[in-house]
Order: C-alpha cells, then structure tokens, then sequence
C-alpha cells in the first residue's frame, strides 16, 4: 500500500484531514512530518485528541521521516503524510525520490502572503519552492477536501 | 455573587454564530456568548482569534468537535490560564443552562454545562 496522501496543511491534524480525508480513504495510519512537534509530548496529545483509536498517528522529524518513509509506503494500512509547512515539504521531496504527489490542502494568511486559492496563501518565495518541488517532478496540486477538484500548481501560483 | 463567566463558542464555519444567536432568542440573553470561526485562519491565528474573544477575563470555551483545530486552539490558550475551562461537543441545551448559571467558578460552569448537553442527546425509534 503506498501513501494516499502527503498533505502540506498548517493546521497539521484537524477534522478536514481526519474526517474530510480519513474516511473515504480508510486511512489506518497518520504520519505527522514535523520537527517542533516531534520534540514537545504535549504538542503531540492535542494532535492525538483529534484521531480516533482505529488510526495509529506517528510523530516524526525529518531526518526519521526519510528513514520511515519507504516503511510507510509498504504499510498494509492506508497512509497519510502530514506537514506543516513547504520547507518541510521541500526537504523530503529531495530525500524521497518515491514521493511523486504534493497536496496543498491549507496554508492560511499571514504578512507578507497573498490569496491564491480561499485556502492557499504563499508569499513569492513560497511560490518559488512549490516551483522548484514541481521541477523535480512531484505533481503539486491543491485540494482542501477530496470532494473538491484538484487545482494544478500552475493554476494558483 | 461573583463575576459573571463569559463563554466564547468556537466552532468550524458558522456553527458558533448560529448557536449564540439561537440561545439569544431562547433565553433573551445576549451578552453571555461570543462566536467564534476558525474560518481561514491557521492554529497561531485561531488561537489569537480566540485570545481576543476572551480577553483577560474568566471564561468557559465551548468547542464543536472533541479534537482538530478548534479545540487544540483552545487548548494552547487554556495551557497557562487556570481562569479558562474548556467543553466540547457543544450543543444549544449545554448553553442555555450556562447562560443562567455564570456566577459559577469557570470550570464548576463547565462541568454544569457539559452535564446538561449530555444529558439532551438520546436517540429515540422503534
């Protein structure tokens, strides 16, 4: 079983993912690709409150997450990798050749960001990474809820 | 009789804003309740949108879901703030008994309020 989804959302685990995604892919596994919440144990309760018991969640840093990756990919469980930001995103498209498909599925406002898409907010810089993970030929596209279409990278960037 | 606790209601979309305006027409009060969306905001915005509801005052927050943003939110804000208590599954019956009983310390509100919205669901059928 491969990964169903490696998903850049600032809000990491919350009930678009759990439920919105969760359910009709029958997810049994949440991988939550971050290196803050990899070192606090209580950043990693408030994100398990969220999950219920029949998904494991799994907290990893970087540097764990290319060790586990290709263990991840052959869980017979469905998968679902979580990051919180694009330099994340970036670090493991380079150090996961397997990792073929991005989903944008939240990054909010803040200074210096611009609208893209209701749910995308990039500044130009984080514009220029999401070009350069889809250079290395990652197929990048938004999508908030599986119901939704996808949006391609060259569509809201 | 002590201060009056607020209850700021948070939920995904307009959950929140409809709850306190039901409550509002129920019970004639509206000044108990403060509504809050998660709309378009990431967790360091939502919490900030929360923050600024509840200002320095005691308060009870009152989330929809019993995890995701809403209630992690909530919780980041509450971490060192033993003022604030926190409820989820919030329902229309937890806060009108909350609205009539916020000379309550926050979390002896909370529990009152939580043991109430319990107590309105049940499934009825044959």
């Amino acid at each position: 079983m491969s990964i169903a989804l490696c998903r850049v959302d600032d809000r990491l685990i919350h009930g678009q993912v759990v439920v919105g995604w969760g359910q009709p892919l029958h997810c049994g596994l949440i991988a939550l690709v971050d290196d803050e919440v990899r070192r606090s144990e209580w950043e990693q309760d408030l994100y398990r409150m969220g999950v219920p018991s029949h998904i494991e969640v799994v907290f990893a840093s970087v540097d764990e997450a290319v060790e586990q990756f290709a263990a991840w990919e052959s869980d017979p469980r469905v998968a679902m990798m979580l990051m919180g930001d694009l330099d994340t995103a970036r670090a493991l498209c380079e150090r996961c050749p397997s990792m073929r498909r991005l989903n944008i599925g939240g990054i909010h406002h803040r200074v210096g960001r611009t609208e893209r898409l209701r749910y995308v907010y990039l500044s130009d810089g984080e514009v220029a990474t999401l070009r350069a993970i889809a250079a290395r030929g990652v197929t990048v596209t938004a999508q908030d809820v599986p119901t939704a279409p996808p949006v391609p990278l060259e569509d809201f960037t | 009789m002590s201060e009056s606790v607020r209850g700021v209601v948070v939920s995904h979309a307009a959950v929140a804003e409809a709850l306190v305006r039901a409550v509002a027409v129920i019970a004639g009060q509206s000044d108990a309740l403060v509504a809050v969306s998660n709309e378009g905001c990431d967790t360091a915005a939502l919490v900030a949108r929360i923050g600024a509801a509840v200002g320095s005052e005691p308060a009870v927050l009152f989330i929809d879901l019993p995890g995701g943003s809403c209630l992690t939110s909530a919780l980041r804000l509450a971490h060192d703030r033993p003022d604030l208590a926190v409820v989820t599954g919030v329902n229309l019956a937890m806060l009108l008994e909350f609205v009539f009983h916020r000379d309550l310390p926050p979390i002896e509100a909370a529990r009152r309020a939580a043991e109430a919205g319990g107590r309105a669901i049940e499934a009825r059928g044959t």
